[in-house]
This record gives C-alpha cells, structure tokens and sequence, in this order.
C-alpha cells in the first residue's frame, strides 16, 4: 500500500501510461534501440540533477551548473584543439576536476561566509559564463577543429549502449550507494532534514554543503565534456536555462526544495519523464516549442502532488501518536 | 569584564544615533560605489558625461527596476518569483495578438496590465492557497507562461504595433527626461511610501521576520502574500509594456533571464534573501549602479557578457566583504 503511494510509484506510473499511450500510435517509440537513445539523451540532464538532489537535499540549490557545464566544455574543446594527441582519459580528469573546483568555489562561499546558496550560485552562474567568453573570445570551437577520439568517445558503444548513457547508468548508481551507504549520503539527508539536530550529532553543516556543491560542480564538469564531445561545438551559450530544466527534474522526481526529502529513484524518474516528453513531442507531431509549456505543467502538477502526500503523511503520524498517547494514559 | 558596565545607568537611551546608523547603513555604502563608478566612468570615457548618453543609459534598468520595487517586497515576505520574465513574455504575446487583430493602444496597454494580475493571480493561488514553495511554483510558471508564448508565437514574431504606441518606451516628457524614466521614478516613490510610510508595509516586514508571530498577531499573511505577487505580476505586465514599445517587436524570447538580473538588483540593494529586511532606496541606488556599470563598460567596448562578470562578482562582493570584515574584526 505504501509502496502504491509512493512517489516514485507514481511518477513510474505517469511514465509508463505516457509511455503506452505514444506506443499506441507510435509503436517505434519503444523499440530497444530507440528507447535507448532517448536515454542517451537524456543522460546529461540525469547525471547535473542527480548532483542537483544532492545540494537542494542539504536546502541550497546549485543555479551554477549550467555555465560550470559550458565552461568545463569549453576548455575540454580548446585543449582539444590545442593538444590534438591528448588522450581522452585526462580530458575526462581535467573536466571532473575543473568541475569540482567551480562547485568548491559555490561551496566555500556557502559554507564560510554563509551566503544564501541562491545568491552565490546567482552570481557564479554570471561569472562563469562570462569567463567562457573571456577565455574564447566569444570564437566557437567546430567540429574539424576536434579530434576524432575526443568526439567519438561519448558515441562509442559498449555493449550494445553508448559510452553517455554508461555514464548516466554509473552516476545514478554510484549516487544510489552514495546517499544509502556512506556517512556522507546519511549527513546529506541530516543536514537538510534538521540542521540544528545535524549539529548536535556531530554534523559539520556547512561542509556537508560544502561537499554537496562539489559533487555537483564535479558532475556538471564531467557533463560539460560529454556534451560539448557529443555535439562537436564549444561556445559561450551552451545549455543555457539548463539549470532550471536540471531543477525541474529533481523537483517532478520529489525532491522537497525545503530539503531532507526524497530519493535518487525519484529524481532518476523525474529526469526520465523530461526527456521522455521531449523525445516524443517531434514523434507524436506536437510542435517542440510545446514542450516548455508542458515541463511547467509538469513541475506545478507535481509540486501540488507531493504537497499533498506530504500532507496526509503528517496526519497520519499525529493519529498514531495521539493513539499512542492515549493508550499509555489508559494503562 | 567587570558588572559595572552592565548597570542600568551605562546603557545608553538610544543604541546609535541616527547619524551614525545612516553611516554605516548597506545604502550609503551603495551610493558611494555608485558615484565612485560614476567618476571612473567619466574619467574612462570622454562620451560619458553627456545628457543624452546619460538619459539612455537609464533605459538599461528602469523597466528591471519596476519590477523589483514588486519583488524587493516579496522577498521581504519570504517569498520570490523567478516568473518575472516569462510574464513580460506572456503579457508582450497578448499585446502582440490584441495589436495584430487593431487593438489600439489603450486596450493594448488594458491587456499588458490584465496579463500580467492574472499571471500574478495564478502564482499567488498556487502559493497562499495550495501553500506550495514559491521558488518552485514560480520555476513551474516560468516555463509556462514563456512556453506559452512559444506555442502561440514558435519562431514568428509580432511587429505592427499602433504608431502611438511607441510613446511608452521611446517617449520623453521633457528634453531627455524619459517617459520610462518618470514612471521609473514615480513608482519608486509610491513603493517607498508603501513600504516605509504604510500599515501594509509593516506587515510585510512582520511575514518576513515571523511569519507564525505575524499570523498570531492578527495579520492575514495569505492575503498580503497574494496582494504581493499581483503587484509582482502587474509590475512585469508594466514591464512588458515599457519594453515591448521601446523594441516594436514581439518574440517569445523577450526578456530572457531577466528575472535573475531582477533577484540581483534587489540583492544588491540590500535586501536579505532570507527575508524581513531592505529598503526601497537601497533597490533605488542598485538600480543606479547596475546601470551604470554596464553603460560605463559599454562606451569603453566591453562585451555585454563580461559585464556581466562584474554584475556577478559584485552581488557576491557586496554580500562577502561586509562578512569578511566582521569575521576579521572577531
């Protein structure tokens, strides 16, 4: 029954109708490789919202992920140019670590000066694009000026799946274990959960954002040389608004902004609905320019949705407490 | 620390005097990085100081700062909404369709304004009704209302606006005073008024310090929340109207990312983010600033989006140094 209720159990459910409702007219939309396509696809948007649960689990929020994305990728595309023969391995550390080093600026920001995370991922959004900028000169890096390898490693196939979705499928993964196994993933939830009492059990608040935001800042670093790989071009506006379709995903899969809530499932799903929508509109022969207008739908519908279960739970644990209490008056 | 100094005769009646409090006050920080960036950009560029330069400078913030006059309330009650700019979006859409059918510029003006209440309604409802997160909802609404726009414009765009139309943004009521610019004036008294010199404006500051004390105090939060987004929306319908005159043009695209740089102007202005404090003149003078800083590294050639790195580090900046300072000082 609780199960039935979940979010997750809904949102699985809103996925699947979708699902076989565009297969009633459309039946090549489920086809295997199709299937695995749109997820290939979708895979970028996965891998920032799962660092994005991760920060808005600990009640900040990461609006900065979209310009780290463009800048890493940038910088992957002129080391590229620059150094033809660089294996693609270190490209990979380099976006990871460049990545991570913008979130630790969010971080630091957040943690030692205590400045609303919304605020510093504000300016960092600004500043980072603009250093794209700086560093290009507003120049585009094309496709003829990338190597072969550098390009084709995203596409390259293992196993029947391209390299980006093994990416996607390793990040949801390794985030799944993360958030249930390791003191860090139980401080995530504590933080956002009830700072005060995270502090009294020994939970340094702010490095538990701190870490958070590098998370986020290390995944968006490697999406940004994924993305800039797998469409051949580097340029100053990539992905832009990409933040708030990666905040859309977490926020459709159930994560609480008000933090403490929700699951890698849920975001998982969340991110999977967005992009199964916007693989389908060209396929069912809606205009794409619908598919903002149906995301936002999308976000209000589910905000509304899990006010409501959140709600009914809260009653339901005063009954049993009430209950409780009652009994032990009588016995 | 001996008792002595905490006897009642050593407290002093008032805690600062008002001279001091103004000195050390977030605003008059402000004014004086505004006119420091004034005479560094008089002293950069020899186009600068001109009266004709200066009026259109001001056209780079005042529909922005209409906007947030609205919004440094709202997030003075604990509120925000990022659907600023999809309301520009919607409301120069519905404009755009009323003008293309020969709507003249009164109705044109009426469906602006009816645009963006009911954007405003819509938002409000969904936060003091269904007593939903405002960030989210209004993320929600700002795909949308913009994704709106989207499906009834695609790539096409609206272009035959009534000649007298054009009055509202390229207008100027005497020599380079500026249409937008009086409006932009004019609504910075009545907010100010609102705010400082109202019941209201109590209560706004009251939400945004304790929102539960304010309920028990009598005051109908969900109320002054949902009059707040109205006026949100109905200042991005105003907005709208400014703009979409000043550019002739209607494109779904209108106004990108203007929401951010709205949240910025009022951050900078001294309004906590966290709510229960700012004042209007501190949104005022970061009006000011940002304009000038981006007019001032326009004449000197420097490219939109490196201003914009200045925009940014200065909303940083000017939260981090007071911060630093005090850690410095402890």
């Amino acid at each position: 029954m609780s199960l039935l209720k979940s979010r997750e159990a809904l949102l699985g459910g809103a996925i699947l109708v979708l699902l076989v409702l565009i297969a009633s007219r459309f039946p090549g939309f489920v086809a295997p490789d199709n299937l695995v396509r749109v997820f290939t696809d979708t895979s970028p948007l996965l891998i920032l919202a799962l660092g994005q649960t991760v920060v808005i689990l600990t009640r900040c929020i990461d609006l900065s992920v979209a310009a780290n994305l463009a800048l890493t990728g940038m910088v992957c595309a002129m080391l590229n140019a620059a150094l033809p023969g660089l294996p693609v391995a270190v490209i990979l550390v380099v976006a990871v670590a460049l990545g991570a080093v913008m979130g630790m600026v969010n971080g630091l920001l957040v943690w030692t000066l205590s400045i609303p995370s919304i605020v510093v991922t504000l300016g960092t959004m600004t500043i980072y694009r603009g250093i794209i900028f700086l560093i290009s000169n507003g120049a585009w890096v094309n496709a003829h000026e990338m190597s072969d390898a550098f390009t084709g490693f995203p596409r390259a196939s293992i196993l029947g799946l391209p390299v980006l979705a093994w990416f996607g499928i390793l990040a949801a993964v390794g985030m799944m274990v993360m958030i249930s196994r390791t003191p860090l993933g139980r401080a995530f939830y504590a933080v956002g959960g009830n700072p005060h009492a995270a502090v009294y059990t020994g939970i340094s608040v702010g490095k538990t954002q701190f870490w958070a935001f590098t998370l986020s800042g290390a995944l968006a670093g490697l999406c940004g040389y994924l993305w800039v790989a797998r469409y051949a071009v580097a340029y100053v506006d990539i992905a832009g608004g990409f933040e708030l379709e990666v905040v859309a995903a977490c926020v459709i899969g159930g994560i609480s902004i008000a933090g403490g809530a929700g699951t890698i499932l849920g975001t998982i799903l969340g991110a999977l609905f967005l992009g199964i929508v916007k693989n389908a509109l060209p396929v069912v022969d809606v205009s794409p320019f619908w598919q903002m207008a149906i995301s936002g739908t999308a976000i209000i519908v589910a905000v509304t949705l899990n006010n409501r279960n959140s709600k009914g739970k809260g009653r339901i644990i005063l009954r049993r407490a009430q209950d409780q209490a009652s009994e032990g008056a009588t016995v | 620390m001996s008792d002595a100094s905490l006897t009642p005769r050593s407290i002093p009646d008032r805690l600062h005097s008002p001279a001091a409090r103004l000195l050390a006050s977030w605003e008059l920080l402000l004014l004086v990085v505004a006119v420091a960036i004034f005479i560094a950009n008089t002293l950069a560029s020899p186009y600068f100081l001109n009266a004709w330069n200066l009026s259109d400078a001001t056209f780079n913030f005042t529909e922005k700062a209409m906007i947030a006059f609205a919004m440094a309330l709202l997030i003075i009650a604990g509120e925000i909404d990022l659907s600023v700019a999809a309301i520009i979006a919607l409301a120069s859409t519905a404009m755009g369709a009323a003008a293309s059918v020969g709507v003249g510029t009164p109705g044109l003006v009426a469906i602006g304004l009816a645009t963006g209440l009911t954007c405003g309604a819509f938002n409000g409802v969904l936060v003091t009704r269904m007593g939903l997160p405002s960030i989210v909802v209004t993320i929600g609404t700002m795909s949308l209302f913009r994704g709106i726009s989207f499906i009834v414009l695609g790539d096409g765009a609206y272009r035959d606006y009534p000649s007298d139309f054009a009055y509202f943004g390229q207008g100027y009521v005497f020599w380079v005073i500026s249409f937008e610019f009086v409006l932009f004036a004019l609504l910075a008294g009545i907010y100010y008024v609102l705010l400082h010199r109202t019941n209201f404006g109590r209560t706004v500051y009251a939400i945004g310090n304790n929102h539960t004390a304010a309920q028990f105090s009598g005051i109908r939060v969900a109320r002054v929340k949902f009059i707040l987004f109205l006026l949100t929306g109905l200042m991005s319908g105003v907005a709208a109207i400014c703009l979409t005159s000043r550019l002739g043009s209607t494109r779904p695209s209108i106004g990108t990312g203007w929401e951010l740089e709205v949240v910025t102007m009022v951050v900078l202005g001294g309004v906590s983010i966290l709510g229960g404090a700012g004042s209007i003149p501190g949104v005022v003078i970061a009006a000011f600033v940002m304009g000038l800083v981006t007019f001032g590294l326009g004449l000197l050639n420097v490219p939109g989006i490196v201003m914009s790195i200045f925009i940014g580090l200065m909303l940083i900046g000017v939260i981090a140094l007071p911060r630093l300072w005090k850690m410095w000082r402890a």
